[in-house]
């Protein structure tokens, strides 16, 4: 009882292929125009990919072959994948009960059954007595817990969720959240997200897309403690270094030497990644010695405030320093300087 | 009817003001010129005498029945056009909306040589035991024919707005094209399809060209309002004014009851459509 | 009440005056104003277009110096539009009754002439599918015929007729003019109608006329007069006296017409 998707879409350069477990959910991270909406939308059935395959639960949802004109294709309303959007998109003309019996009535269920099967899962995401209330009479975080009532009551096999955070204020995101975590769980779902936060709640595993591509996949926790993508790596707050393993640790393409622990046994020559947070760094403006130490110079791109620290960043590398030393070294874009981190908190595993 | 709030900034120059009252005035004027030469006096008479009656009667039911028909091949015509994605679509908007600039009396000459005795389709009708010609179906032909596009455009200005979001939820939420069309796109632009309706059926209540061409002029059969409006100037220009007055007055019953602010709960499609007192 | 509608006149006027004006100039002239040309200004009914276009013709080659400008319509769009001040000299009327509505406003100079007369005749298309012989065919079941309503001059000749041969049309409709009558018979949609004599010819082959003796019953008379209004009384006098003398009355033989009295 699995979920498979094989898919290509030549116009948009995608290439996806993606299995899910019967009660598994994952989240699809990656930068805009990745093709995660694709994703979705060829899996909902609202997009026709050039060629490809899926099947859920048994059942066929496309079967598209190169060069061959007729292949299998399930109409969107056949395949049990309800979508949930960036907006609730709450039918504007019914009332929020009968938004949620929506999906109920479309299989067939009579109105009066329909209407309880509503009611429970309005109760069930906290807004039953908004029941009455009709779209434009609700807040955007209101009208996205209806929408998740909705999606739920038609019950899919496959709940699809495009960013349904991305459109609500700062005080009904993490609300939703906590709703999102509890219906989830137990269940098959595809969660497209730019918040790292949705991954690490909601997320049993994560897939990042990049240029239509899936570059990286994992369990969540160990994609974002050891991720192996630059996109990853930034969600996850690490500073990320390739390059070819090393006795003592890595040597980058530029030629730099990291010197660090390495991650479980590792070959020499084999390309390798080397990972280490910010807050590891410490900035200087002259070269500091002392072993075992990695000092590099570079320049100062970027000042921004980071929680109650200064992210000073330099190309692709940043570095977390107090507002105060930042002071005291009059950090500004241009200046050169040289980060320096202790080995100990350099983590060296395979590319 | 729901007037700007005072003190929003309109930014409209005054000259622009200026301009547009001269338009307004050039509808209006000819109206208010007319309505001032209608003889009061014999007003009710003119109006309520047989052959008047008769023809507002016919005029209605023909607008009524034209407007069905208007409906029913205008929607099915609107969604295509609006959410089809077919080799040829801009060619068959363009023949759709064909009527909307043809002179009527080219409309009336085309649907007689395709509904006429000697027509495309007449002479198969008229195997079959159906006569058009001279018949109150002609003239609904007529005004199905003209008033068409207002259906279409209006409806699908609507459907093109209220875009096809909501549609690809409903589905994705397993309902069947057919539901979707019944609970949500026609809900949705419900407010289009009745003001294109109304349009339809005020086009339809003022056809004539088309109508004196194809169908024919006779009471009760085939002379509408329009067409006893043209007679009756032959005579009687006192009775020619009143029954202009007459139609003046249906059309603008009828178009004002449709720009009408559209209930709430339905605003989302809905473009802006006011008119001022 | 009025007078606000009449300052709105003179809003609009001035207002649409400075953009048609670029427009209306050119037409406005031509020969009217030349130093030894008038202009004649003819308005004449729509059944006399071929002949009074030759009669034009022939008068302007014997009057040189004078240009005829012809206006063709039907009889009572005419009269509304003399009512309303439209500049004519001459008014061809195809019936007594609306050159009476013009004598009723004053608008005719001296006792109207008749200068011709027309007849009604069947129409019938080419192939005469519904064999149309006479007056009392038309009256046969099935028979679709097309004829003028009683608003109109070709109408009221038409219930004459009935009235004189006992014979009830049940039309299937009633056009307000005679090209409507004849498109419907030309078109093949009507079996027959009943026009003039004269449209039948002028409407060349597309349709055939059948003549029947009780069309005598009903003889329309063409009235021509000087308009009250006219600045150019001898000239019109001219013009009528060329319609009513041998070539005129030979052009309007040729196109169907009758001689009065004749």
């Amino acid at each position: 009882m699995t979920f498979t998707v094989d898919a290509s879409v030549a116009a948009r350069g995608f290439e996806v292929s993606l299995s899910l477990g019967p009660a598994e959910t994952v989240a699809v991270l990656g930068p805009n125009g990745a093709g995660k909406s694709t994703l979705l939308a060829v899996i909902a059935g609202l997009l026709r990919p050039d060629t490809g395959r899926a099947q859920l639960d048994g059942k066929l949802l496309f079967d598209l072959q190169q060069g061959v004109q007729a292949g299998t294709w399930t109409a969107p309303h056949r395949r049990g994948t309800a979508l949930l959007a960036q907006e609730a998109l709450l039918f504007p003309h019914l009332s929020a009960l009968e938004n949620v019996a929506f999906g109920p009535r479309s299989a067939g269920v009579p109105k009066g059954e329909a209407r309880e099967a509503a009611r429970h899962w309005l109760a069930e995401v906290g807004a039953a007595d908004l029941a009455a209330r009709r779209p434009d009479e609700l807040s955007g975080g209101q009208a996205q817990r209806v929408a998740v009532a909705r999606a739920l009551a038609a019950n899919p096999q496959v709940l699809l969720l495009d960013e349904p955070m991305a459109a609500l204020d700062i005080h009904a995101a993490p609300l939703l959240r906590r709703l999102l975590k509890r219906v989830l769980a137990g269940r098959r779902a595809i969660i497209v997200t730019h918040d790292v936060l949705d991954a690490y709640m909601l997320a049993d595993r994560v897939i990042v897309m990049e240029q239509g591509r899936i570059t990286e996949e994992g369990p969540t926790r160990a994609l974002l403690r050891r991720p192996r993508s630059s996109f990853a790596a930034g969600l996850a707050g690490l500073n990320l270094v390739s390059g070819t393993v090393t006795s003592t640790g890595i040597r980058s393409a530029e030629g730099l030497e990291f010197a660090g622990l390495h991650d479980g046994p590792l070959g020499e020559g084999q390309a390798g990644v080397a990972a280490f947070p910010p807050s590891a760094v410490s900035v200087f403006l002259s070269e500091a010695h002392g072993s075992p130490r990695n000092s590099f110079k570079v320049t100062v791109t970027d000042l921004e405030p980071h929680g109650d620290q200064i992210r000073v960043r330099a190309g692709e590398l940043s570095a977390d320093v107090t507002p105060a030393a930042s002071a005291d070294l009059s950090l500004a874009p241009g200046l050169e300087v040289y980060f320096v981190v202790k080995a100990a908190a350099v983590a060296i595993y395979p590319a | 009817m729901n007037p700007r709030p005072v003190g929003t900034y309109s930014g409209i120059p005054r000259w622009v003001v200026a301009i547009a009252a001269v338009g307004a005035l050039f509808v209006l004027l000819p109206l208010a010129a007319m309505a001032a030469r209608v003889n009061w006096a014999k007003f009710i008479p003119l109006v309520t005498s047989e052959a008047s009656l008769t023809a507002l009667g016919l005029s209605l039911r023909t607008a009524a029945a034209s407007t069905v028909l208007c409906v029913l091949f205008g929607v099915p015509l609107a969604l295509v056009l609006a959410r089809g994605g077919f080799p040829g679509q801009r060619l068959l908007r363009s023949f759709v909306l064909l009527p909307l600039v043809l002179p009527p009396v080219v409309g009336g000459i085309a649907l007689l040589y395709t509904f006429g005795r000697q027509g495309l389709l007449g002479r198969s009708l008229e195997v079959a035991g159906i006569q058009i010609a001279f018949s109150t179906t002609a003239v609904v032909l007529a005004q199905t024919f003209v008033a068409l596009p207002f259906l279409v455009v209006s409806l699908e200005g609507a459907l093109r707005s209220a875009g096809s979001r909501y549609e690809a939820v409903a589905a994705t939420l397993g309902a069947r094209p057919t539901t979707v069309l019944r609970r949500v796109t026609v809900p949705l632009v419900l407010p289009g399809l009745a003001s294109g309706a109304v349009l339809s059926f005020a086009r339809s209540l003022g056809e004539f060209g088309a109508t004196l061409t194809f169908a024919g002029s006779l009471q009760g059969v085939t002379r509408t309002l329009p067409l006893e409006i043209y007679l009756q100037r032959e005579t009687d220009a006192d009775a020619a004014v009143a029954l202009s007055l007459v139609l003046v007055a249906v059309a603008v019953i009828v178009v004002g009851l449709s720009y009408r602010r559209p209930a709430a709960g339905t605003r989302s499609s809905a473009p802006e459509k006011r008119v001022s007192p | 009440m009025k007078r606000g509608l009449r300052a709105a006149a003179l809003l609009l006027a001035v207002a649409l005056g400075a953009g048609l004006a670029g427009c209306a100039a050119p037409a406005a002239d031509g020969a009217a104003d030349g130093a030894a040309g008038k202009t004649l200004t003819v308005f004449a009914a729509a059944s006399l277009k071929g002949p009074f276009t030759s009669i034009a013709a022939a008068f302007e080659e014997q009057h040189p110096g004078i240009a005829v400008r012809l206006s063709f319509a039907g009889s009572s769009d005419l009269v509304s539009q003399l009512n309303q001040g439209a500049p004519a000299d001459v008014f061809a009327s195809a019936d007594a009754r609306n050159m009476a509505k013009l004598q009723d406003a004053g608008l005719v100079e001296a006792a109207p002439q008749d200068f011709a007369t027309n007849v009604l005749t069947i129409a019938v298309p080419r192939a005469n599918p519904a064999s149309i012989g006479s007056f009392a065919d038309l009256a046969k079941p099935g028979v679709k015929v097309a004829i003028c309503a009683s608003q109109v001059p070709c109408g009221a000749a038409t219930k004459t007729v009935e009235r004189e041969t006992g014979v009830a049309l049940k039309p299937v409709s009633e056009e307000s003019s005679v090209t409507d009558v004849l498109g419907k018979v030309s078109s093949g949609e009507a079996d027959a109608g009943l026009v003039y004599v004269t449209d039948v010819l002028a409407a060349g082959n597309r349709v055939k006329g059948v003549a029947f003796a009780e069309a005598g019953k009903a003889v329309n008379a063409y009235p021509i007069a000087t308009v009250q209004t006219s600045r150019n009384k001898d000239v019109a006098a001219a013009f009528i006296a060329a319609v009513t003398g041998p070539d005129g009355r030979r052009i309007l033989a040729d196109a169907g017409f009758g001689t009065p009295g004749a």
